[in-house]
């Protein structure tokens, strides 16, 4: 598996970092935060971001695509953490393309994936339902009335759900919750009779909305794939999410360890730097340890998405755990080793604890991950 | 086809058709072969297996031809070990002066030295032991006292050391001996190469809680040693010494491939030990995640040597990152131990009882054994030291 950048890639990564940090950098976030940004995300970013080819890395190349690969994606994705940029990559680019690029029909792919490369559209998938990921247990119910298709239910936690064009909802055409068969995706307008939309505020300032469905009409032309037999697409489309996501934490995880050294070797007490302390040296050699096992798994991941392993779905689920659990620990450890700094909004570090937080419910915290993975190893 | 597939293709051939079936099988401890002038083949079958590998250089592979080495790249080397690994066969010698002496030697030893005491390494003639820690110099290894004072034609040692692997076994010993007690530590430590025969020199064997007894202590009183026995400058011994430790840490990350190791895999022995429930998992919840999570922390450490590799092929080598290799495995391997005796339950209990099976016993074994290697080749602070100092650049 290769988990190396080639020089295009390499290249892409360092235009990206410098674009970032000259254009986006924390303060950004910051700003988005404080004046309750009503989108969420900065609509000119995102333009120049798309210009630059953003959404075009991993697109096909027939659809506009550049192809660097996922390991270019997540290259960006790492930078991105790094900053803490808010974009609709993940949710429009990633999770939504995804599903109409690996189901769509020849139509729906020509309509819709040049336009979310060049950051015209904006799609998103709504999977989630209740407190955690869980898309098998889904409810929300697609039904054959008189009048055609029909959906009914809810989705939270939807991603940019409150300015998406399109959604992409995992719904359940037959079969209980908890079967893999039954499953259906469905394109739906955002402005479609019957849809409710409500913005979530999270903690990381960023968004997500609740989507309710009441009777909303689906077109015979809008499912995304067959009836019924989605569950492989959306396995496939959450694994790119999950080990995308998990670049991106990586990144935060990364910059935050950075700016706990810099404090380490600056900050002095007792007469010294609290760098020479043993205990603390400790501290962040093991932080540096799990960071580069984590940074493996990472590109294990996205290389196995490249070469398309059989293999991805356990490397989404190594690379989202392992991360989940050092991208936590790092925060902790970044707040305890700045002292009252740590805890003061005046500083970045709480920025990153909090989108670390939200990070790790999104698309799967650990345990889930842990047991999908015991799961299809068979024990 | 490029001269690296050639050489692949060769290799697997030859493998296939010089390695034994029975040195294919997973290692068992007591047939390992070792070398030395007391060696004792364990088979037939190990005796040919190893004089076929000797006759090519493959003892020690990347070692140049005249000094009876394999005379590979390194990348030719890597590729010999990946064929090896995907045919299972078992390492041909297992032999510190291969792994930590010889290269040291090649690197420091004279054109005389490396004649003399190269050649009967790969030949599994000689057998090395390492003389480094003492009583009262472990970790703080520079404060060693063992002493050899010059008496013009010779040195006369005196001392002990301790730890020492396999010197009851041994023939010859490297040692940092104190040849000027009043320099600073670091540059009064001389490299000394001890014959075992000589007078003077002499063994206790230290049993372990593992029920074996792979280390003595070894006592030097008035032992004559050649002033050609010196390697590297008299007082430099310390440069000497680093360079074979980064060795000794490399093996110690690869450790994990050499020795002995159950029957069948992890997964098979919890859903054997804890048993699956309906939907078809294991019945105990916790240990189904630590197990995942184990599998998972493995995996990637396994990914990391190949991470490395990877950089250095492309020419974008982090030079930081073999630093973590030592702590990562060894940790990782004694989480395992623990997690193989949880899922073992009760059955996990015993090395030597009858009642219990070969598996069994050979699992708390290694359990025992295993808690060696977070302490040998420096411990496991030792390397979060060099991690917080080098990697990190965290001030002192
Ligand atoms: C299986 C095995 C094989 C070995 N084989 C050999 C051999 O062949 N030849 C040989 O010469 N030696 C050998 N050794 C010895 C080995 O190198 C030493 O055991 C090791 O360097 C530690 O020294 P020590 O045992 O004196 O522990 P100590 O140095 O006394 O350490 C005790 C504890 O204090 C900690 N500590 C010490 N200094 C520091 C510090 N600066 N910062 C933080 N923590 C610290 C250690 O990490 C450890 O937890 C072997 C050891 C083992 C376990």
């Amino acid at each position: 598996m290769n988990m190396v950048l080639n020089e295009e890639q390499v290249l892409l990564r360092d235009t990206m970092k410098a674009f970032l940090q000259e254009h986006a950098d924390v303060s950004a976030m910051r700003t988005l935060r404080d004046t309750k940004d009503p989108i969420g995300y900065s609509l000119p970013l995102w333009q120049q971001l798309t210009e630059l080819g953003v959404g075009a890395i991993v697109m096909p190349e027939a659809y506009g695509g550049l192809g660097f690969g996922f390991l270019g994606l997540g290259a960006v994705m790492q930078e991105m953490g790094r900053t803490l940029t808010a974009t609709p990559l993940l949710s429009s680019v990633i999770l939504g393309a995804s599903a109409i690029e690996l189901a769509g029909s020849a139509r729906q792919r020509q309509a819709l994936l040049p336009a979310i490369a060049a950051g015209k559209l904006t799609l998103t998938l709504a999977v989630d339902e209740a407190s955690h990921h869980a898309p098998l247990a889904t409810r929300l119910a697609l039904r054959e009335t008189p009048n055609g298709l029909r959906l009914n239910g809810t989705k939270v936690f939807v991603l940019d759900g409150h300015v998406a064009d399109k959604f992409v909802v995992v719904a359940r055409s037959a079969g209980d919750a908890g079967d893999s068969h039954g499953l259906t995706l469905v394109l739906v307008e955002a402005t479609s009779p019957g849809v409710t939309i409500s913005r979530t505020t999270m903690i990381d300032g960023r968004n997500s909305a609740e989507l309710h469905f009441e009777n909303t009409p689906v077109n015979i032309d809008d499912l995304v794939g067959a009836q019924h037999s989605a569950w492989p697409i959306i396995e496939k489309v959450i694994d790119r999410g999950t080990i995308c996501l998990a670049a991106e934490m990586l990144g935060g995880a990364h910059e935050l360890f950075a700016r706990t050294l810099a404090y380490l070797k600056e900050r002095e007490q007792f007469d010294v730097k609290i760098g020479s302390f043993q205990a603390l040296q400790h501290r962040c050699a093991l932080l540096y340890c799990q960071l580069e096992q984590c940074q493996t798994a990472v590109q294990s991941a996205l290389g196995s998405l490249d070469s398309e392993a059989s293999d991805i779905a356990l490397q989404a689920s190594i690379a989202k755990a392992l991360v989940n659990d050092c991208y936590q620990l790092v925060s902790n450890e970044a707040i305890q080793l700045h002292g009252g700094m740590g805890i003061t909004d005046e500083l970045d570090i709480g920025l990153f604890l909090k989108r670390a937080r939200v990070c790790l419910q999104l698309l799967g915290d650990t345990s889930y991950h842990l047991d999908r993975y015991a799961t299809r190893l068979n024990f | 086809m490029t001269r690296l597939t050639e050489f692949r293709q060769a290799s697997r051939a030859w493998l296939q058709a010089n390695c034994p079936e029975s040195q294919r099988l997973p290692i068992v401890k007591r047939e390992q072969i070792w070398g030395g002038r007391r060696r004792i083949f364990p088979s037939a079958d190990a005796q040919v297996w190893f004089e076929r590998m000797r006759d090519k250089g493959w003892t020690a592979p990347e070692w140049p031809t005249a000094y009876g080495g394999g005379g590979l790249s390194a990348a030719e080397a890597g590729i010999l070990t990946q064929e090896m690994t995907a045919l299972g066969c078992r390492p041909p010698l297992y032999e510190i002066g291969v792994w930590m002496f010889g290269p040291a030697l090649l690197e420091y030893g004279t054109e005389t030295q490396r004649q003399e005491h190269l050649p009967p390494i790969v030949r599994g003639e000689i057998r090395w032991c390492q003389g480094y820690s003492e009583p009262s110099a472990g970790s703080d290894l520079v404060s060693l006292k063992t002493r050899a004072e010059d008496k013009g034609d010779h040195f006369l040692v005196n001392g002990t050391k301790i730890w020492t692997t396999q010197a009851d076994k041994a023939d010859w010993i490297f040692c940092l001996v104190r040849t000027d007690p009043y320099a600073p530590k670091q540059a009064g430590i001389s490299f000394l190469l001890i014959d075992m025969a000589t007078a003077g020199v002499s063994t206790t064997p230290i049993p372990l809680i593992s029920g074996e007894s792979e280390f003595c202590q070894t006592f030097f009183d008035d032992v004559r040693v050649p002033k050609g026995n010196l390697v590297g400058e008299l007082h430099g011994g310390w440069n000497v010494a680093k360079a074979l430790l980064r060795h000794e840490r490399k093996l110690m990350s690869i450790m994990g491939t050499m020795v002995e190791k159950e029957e069948g895999n992890i997964i098979d022995l919890a859903r054997q030990y804890v048993g699956l429930d309906a939907e078809e998992k294991l019945r105990n919840p916790l240990l189904r995640h630590q197990l995942a999570q184990h599998l998972m922390r493995a995996q990637c450490d396994s990914l990391t040597t190949e991470r490395i590799q990877q950089q250095y092929k492309h020419g974008q080598p982090d030079n930081n990152l073999p630093l973590i290799m030592k702590y990562l495995s060894t940790t990782e391997q004694q989480s395992k131990d623990e997690l193989m005796l949880a899922i073992m339950g009760n059955r996990g209990l015993s090395w030597d009882d009858a009642t219990y099976t070969e598996n069994e016993r050979k699992l708390v074994r290694n359990w025992a054994y295993n808690k060696a290697h977070t302490i040998a080749g420096g411990t496991s602070e030792i390397q979060l030291n060099i991690i917080a100092k080098r990697a990190l650049g965290l001030p002192s």
